[in-house]
């Protein structure tokens, strides 16, 4: 099952942001966002990575992830669907959208449709107040959606209208870092001087100059972005 | 004009684009961080000093103060708390998206201003636009020569990263934040120490600052600390972002002048809230975020200033502000915010892991009709095993203050509306609803 862990190309964008910290182990989360992307969920060998990558055990990693409420221990849909019932979105009627979502999937909160195309969950506040009820399909917010305009959301998602908007759950920022850690190199090379890091992670930080290839292709997925127009960063 | 005042954090929301670099640099970006870097750090301190910018976050600590009380090391680091989780507080999210480059240049600022070796941007994980904006503009930050060694040609070099979160409200506890960017749980740290500052990341000294306060440097640096202490009135100095929501015709974010602006402004004004949903009656309204102890008609005609709040019994909190009109059931509002701190307790804390539990529960079964008359005092009991006294600020028994905020809800809606309380347990039933709350 070797195949359900890191891929070639992950790991070695591993190294890259563990060069971006002091200590490896501050690395572990967006490993497991990493790890996320590739397979939607956290396997147990991508948990076993991580936990050489960053130097502890596979239990710490899992310990680590089931505390956050984004990271998923277990298979979810392709597209999870986060409707927010906190405060301000249930006074604008959200256990309405909530009720009706799980009419129109056919599943209850915290399942997934037999076809694993959906997950529905019970979010908190998503800080999307001002567009009440707010939900989010893998993180992207959309809003403010009542019953109606969440047919048309999950219609739209299942026959793939909203492909360029919404990535495969578990994809989080589609924008990697360009850049390696220059200022850590330079106070490095000046002996550890002012503002110098003296945690001894500058060794790594070597490593992490030559990604930028890797940014132009994911500068160009943020074109895509939400309806939000240009793609990001369009200014550099 | 109560709008009539200089936009701070707001000003480029205007251009579709604001979030690029270009549009940054068009509209004075790195201005204020080449300024600074033409002043010594201890100068950039006294601005900030100067300006009595307060914490932007929840706790309103001054900005400066914060910083005089970095123990020398070797080795500090600043992170920028963006993990913005504090129900209907939604100012955060919008600087992230939309003004990246701001945030960026502020920390900057602050960076250099404590002597920082590197800088963390905590944001929330659930941000994935933002996540991708902030990145973008960090490397386009680079890529300008605002990050790096020797920055604008200057002597002072800066590495900075952008953090992901992962889904956690306690993360926003800045003791919280640092673990889980040590790569852990999101466990709050036992105190003393107090700070950061003594003690941090990596157990060094760390400076952690609220996204808006960051976002505030560039104009400080630019304008002089003078200039933004002007704005506001007395220690509440400024303009500050406030999110809006709930029954209002208009929910939103509003920069708005603190201490001169009140509450009625801001909910009923037609530049701003203009008013309350379809011209219904207010009921209550949240003036901090739901950790606050709720406010009233009658609190309508105070400024949004954090003295007068705080000695009126609440807090301006993290800057948003919830509008429940007549048709808002109390039991349910309670219940739903009590059921959020439930979820939300890491679970470090008896008095915060299991009182939540019990207060959750009972506030169900009465929003369900399953409600006792004694229900009421046994609520408050509970709270007051949590928050002894029930007084405000609320006393703790447990690491964090998300166990002292539980109480906020329940003691509100217990003494403003205890008729309507004892209603559902006449009824069996809520007069307000047909539903029964969730049983997830």
């Amino acid at each position: 099952m070797a195949e359900q862990g890191l891929s070639a190309e992950n790991l070695a964008k591993a190294e890259s942001i563990i060069a971006c910290y002091p200590e490896r182990r501050s690395a572990l989360i967006p490993l497991c966002h990493l790890a996320q992307a590739q397979h939607g969920y956290l396997t147990n060998e991508s948990m076993e990575d991580i936990a050489e990558l960053v130097g502890c055990s596979p239990a710490e990693v899992r310990g680590t992830a089931s505390f956050y409420d984004m990271l998923h221990t277990e298979p979810v849909g392709r597209y999870v669907f986060a409707v927010c019932t906190n405060i301000a979105c249930m006074l604008a009627g959200a256990y309405e959208v909530l009720s009706h979502a799980e009419q129109h999937l056919g599943i209850r909160v915290g399942q997934t449709t037999h076809d694993g195309l959906f997950t529905l969950e019970e979010a908190e506040c998503l800080a999307g107040c001002d567009k009440a009820v707010c939900v989010q399909v893998n993180h992207r917010f959309f809003g403010p959606i009542d019953s109606e305009a969440f047919d048309q959301l999950a219609h739209d998602l299942a026959d793939g209208g909203l492909a360029g908007t919404v990535p495969p759950h578990g994809v989080l920022s589609r924008v990697n870092r360009s850049v390696g850690m220059p200022a850590k190199a330079h106070a490095a090379k000046a002996g550890g001087g002012a503002g110098g890091a003296a945690n001894g992670g500058a060794a790594n930080s070597a490593t992490a100059l030559e990604e930028a290839a890797d940014a132009a292709a994911t500068q160009a997925a943020g074109g895509a972005t939400a309806g939000q127009g240009s793609a990001i960063g369009s200014g550099s | 004009m109560i709008t009539d005042h200089p936009r701070i954090v707001t000003a480029r929301m205007g251009h579709e684009d604001s979030y690029t670099l270009a549009r940054y640099l068009a509209t004075g970006g790195y201005e204020g961080l080449r300024k600074a870097l033409g002043m010594t750090p201890e100068q950039v301190h006294d601005e900030v000093n100067a300006a009595s910018l307060l914490g932007r976050g929840g706790a309103g600590f001054p900005a400066g103060r914060k910083w005089s009380m970095m123990r020398e090391a070797p080795t500090t680091y600043l992170v920028v708390n963006g993990d913005e989780s504090e129900p209907a507080t939604f100012k955060d999210h919008l600087l992230i998206e939309r003004v990246p480059h701001q945030i960026i240049e502020g920390t900057i600022i602050a960076a250099y201003a404590t002597g920082a070796a590197a800088a963390f941007i905590f944001c929330r994980g659930e941000f994935a636009l933002g996540l991708e904006r902030l990145t973008q503009a960090c490397n386009d930050a680079y890529q300008h020569g605002a990050l790096g060694g020797e920055i604008f040609g200057s002597g002072y070099s800066l590495d900075l990263v952008i953090h992901p979160g992962a889904g956690a409200y306690i993360c926003g506890e800045e003791t919280a934040l640092l673990e889980s960017l040590e790569g852990k749980r999101g466990f709050p740290r036992i105190k003393p120490p107090y700070f950061p500052a003594a003690i941090g990341l990596y157990g060094q000294p760390t400076a952690v600052n609220n996204v808006e306060t960051i976002a505030n440097l560039p104009w400080i640096v630019l304008n002089t600390g003078a200039a933004f202490s002007a704005l506001g009135e007395g220690s509440s100095a400024g303009t500050r972002l406030f999110a809006l929501s709930g029954h209002v015709e208009r929910p939103g974010w509003y920069e708005v002048e603190m201490s001169k602006t009140t509450f009625r402004d801001l909910i009923y004004d037609k530049s701003l809230g203009a008013g309350v949903r379809g011209g219904r009656e207010l009921k209550a309204f949240i003036p901090g975020g739901v950790s606050a102890p709720w406010f009233f008609p009658e609190h309508l005609d105070m400024g949004l200033d954090q003295d007068a709040v705080g000695k009126a019994g609440s807090m301006l909190g993290s800057g948003s502000v919830v509008v429940m009109d007549e048709t808002a059931c109390p039991v349910r509002a309670a219940w739903r915010i009590t059921r959020f701190f439930q979820r939300e307790s890491c679970g470090e804390c008896t008095p915060c892991r299991e009182g939540s539990g019990w207060v959750e529960k009972i506030l169900r079964r009465i929003e369900d009709g399953f409600g006792r008359e004694e229900d009421l005092e046994l609520l408050l009991d509970a709270c007051d095993n949590i928050a002894p006294g029930l007084s405000w600020p609320p006393k703790q028994t447990t690491i964090c203050v998300l166990g002292s905020s539980i109480p906020s809800s329940i003691v509100s809606g217990i003494t403003r509306f205890r008729d309507e309380f004892l209603l559902h347990v006449k009824e069996g039933g809520c007069p307000f609803s047909a539903d029964e709350v969730r049983h997830a």
